[in-house]
């Protein structure tokens, strides 16, 4: 049974041919035209590899067929040692729950919750390969990975210790991103004492396991295996919670590439290049993400990863409480922009929250059709996840050629006669500007401030954005506060613009 | 294959990603994480040799877990990129104007 088979040159050739398929899925992403062509390309590539596994998995079995004619208990036996039907129909049936579930949740899902969603689904991933590598632990020789002798070869046992560690903090860290998104946990960051020495000394236990394990003999070696995975549980729920809301994209994006750094270690202990391929481009495809988004909040990873950010609500100076600001009504608002020639919206994360980007597309079309220019303004860090408040205004049927980057708008607010900020706030903030001692200073922010009048939908006076710091903006003479749900107001607008 | 030609592809196939993911629009950024999550699911590949297998029944059910899994991501990752991307849509162009301006 241990027979060393040399894989088949078309199964190799078929798993490259999916993971060029997954190269050309997010290639696709350039653009949205050719992006829809990308998806189904991501699809195929998953499918060829499915069925190449599900073919060169059965493989022992069909041998099995051509039996001995002197030997009647061959079939039986052969079948028994090299895994037989039963399986493929349990195979068969954890493809239709688990697919069901998949298609199900995608169908239902809001669009608001999309970063919920994806963090759900990292912790999938996350927990599928560490039971993958635990499966490969229990029976290396399933995945000829033992050496003449039965014992795991000690590059394997690496690789699959690395694997399985990647694999369990993806899990942990993402179950508690998603409580935290999904409210079920304060976004708070919760600070334990000494948890940098915590953190530290438990990722030298995690790695100095793997050592152990890689050289432990085959005699019955101590269960470091499992402990590599019950400390990667562990440090993943210690490194996420001391991270506050608002870094969150950074989290999940940090998630994203995690999960595909565990497939690709995997990827190595199975030598299947499919998944070396799609780790490596998905790893490289959240780290990406996660520089994008530091480079959004002028943060430094090391500190976002340090957490704590936006735990306290009151920054150094509470006696801006009480200075005077102006506040209007939908009407008011309505009517300078309607006298407006160019109005920029600027969603935030309160937009979300309020589900307001319908009634905002409305407003959008009452106005376009008084003849104003109407145009979005997207920080990248806008909202929960990269690029959540363009997904959002899609999903309200705001043609993606109105919306616009930060760098390709920032210009235009001085020519600009109304800017209306929806839910967003330290990403307008000026201070990140021109306070050196603002918690956000040196943030690239939108230069809302610049246009003629500001309209500013908040809730109340009384909250602060997520990094806990007072706006200018809002007392300026060119400001005007429209304190309401954002969802009401802005159909309120509507309503005034009739 | 042996270590070194994996080691290969691996290191040949972070470039490509680090090159390709760069020309993603950001405002496809959040299908861009919805896909890497969908496709990453193609670890269900060792999900499936091991739930395939003989030898050893506690490796065979964890693979089949595993494989159930994979398999909420790989159609509810997919699916949902295809939901966001059917919503993006240029601008309808107003009918074109007569233009007269190249007489």
């Amino acid at each position: 049974m241990h027979e060393a088979e040399a894989t088949p040159a078309w199964v190799l050739l078929a798993y490259l041919v999916s993971g060029v398929c997954f190269i050309l899925a997010l290639r696709g992403l350039s653009n949205p035209e050719s992006s829809r062509r990308g998806n189904r390309a991501g699809m195929i590539g998953m499918a060829i590899a499915v069925v190449t596994t599900l073919v060169i998995s059965y493989r022992p079995t069909r041998i099995c067929v051509t039996a001995p004619a002197n030997d009647p208990g061959y079939y039986a036996r052969c079948a028994a040692a090299h895994g037989n039907e039963l399986n493929l129909l349990l195979i068969a049936a954890a493809i239709a729950v688990g697919g069901s579930i998949g298609l199900v949740t995608a169908r239902k899902i809001q669009m608001t919750a999309m970063p919920q969603l994806v963090a759900a689904f990292h912790s999938l991933v996350g927990m599928a390969a560490v039971l993958v590598g635990t499966a490969a632990y229990l029976n290396p020789a399933a995945f000829h990975i033992v050496d003449a002798a039965g014992a795991i070869l000690p590059v394997s046992r690496v690789e699959m210790g690395l694997g399985v560690a990647i694999g369990a903090i993806t899990f942990s860290g993402s179950v508690i991103a998603f409580l935290k998104l999904n409210g079920n946990m304060s976004g708070a960051p919760i600070l334990l004492p000494l948890r940098h020495v915590i953190n530290l000394s438990t990722l030298v236990a995690i790695l100095a396991m793997i050592v152990l394990f890689a050289m432990a003999g085959q005699n019955q070696p101590p269960p470091y295996f499992f402990m590599i995975a019950i400390l990667s549980f562990a440090i993943g729920f210690l490194l996420i919670i001391p991270i506050g809301g608002a870094d969150m994209p950074v989290v999940i994006s940090m998630l994203n590439s995690y999960s595909g750094w565990a497939a690709a270690a995997m990827g190595f202990t199975l030598h299947n290049s499919a998944m070396i391929i799609t780790g490596a481009l998905v790893g490289s495809s959240g780290a990406i993400l996660s520089y994008i988004m530091c480079r959004a909040m002028n943060r430094s990873f090391i500190s976002v990863i340090a957490g704590g950010f936006g735990g306290a609500t009151s920054s150094g100076d509470a006696a801006a409480i009480d200075r005077p600001y102006k506040r209007g009504s939908a009407e008011d608002a309505a009517f300078l922009m309607k006298q407006a020639d160019q109005v920029i919206i600027v969603p935030g994360y309160g937009m979300a929250v309020s589900q307001a980007q319908h009634a905002l597309k409305e407003m959008g079309d009452k106005l376009k059709a008084e003849g104003v220019r109407v145009k979005y303004a997207i920080h990248p860090v806008a909202g929960r996840m990269p690029g959540h408040m363009n997904v959002l205004l899609a999903e309200a049927n705001v043609p993606y050629d109105e919306v616009f980057e930060l760098e390709d708008i920032n210009s235009e607010f001085a020519q600009t006669d109304v800017a209306f900020v929806i839910g967003a706030n330290d990403v307008t903030n000026p201070a990140a500007k021109t306070d050196k001692s603002s918690p956000i200073y040196g943030m690239p922010v939108l230069d809302v401030e610049k246009a003629r009048t500001v309209l500013f939908v908040k809730r109340s006076m009384g909250g602060v954005g997520y990094a806990g710091v007072d706006n200018e903006l809002f007392y300026r003479d060119n400001t005007m506060m429209l304190l309401a749900d954002a969802k009401k107001m802005v159909e309120e607008i509507v309503k005034s613009l009739g | 294959m042996d270590f070194i030609s994996i080691l290969s592809i691996f290191v040949l196939a972070c470039f490509v990603g680090y090159y390709v993911v760069w020309s993603v629009t950001p405002a496809l950024h959040t299908p861009l994480m919805s896909v890497t999550n969908a496709i990453s699911s193609v670890i269900v590949v060792g999900a499936l040799i091991a739930a395939a297998a003989a030898g050893s029944a506690s490796s065979k059910w964890l693979g089949l877990l595993a494989v159930a899994l994979a398999s909420v991501n790989i159609f509810g990752g997919f699916a949902v990129t295809a939901r966001m991307l059917a919503m993006y849509k240029k601008k309808e162009r107003p009918a074109p104007q007569g233009d007269n301006s190249h007489a």
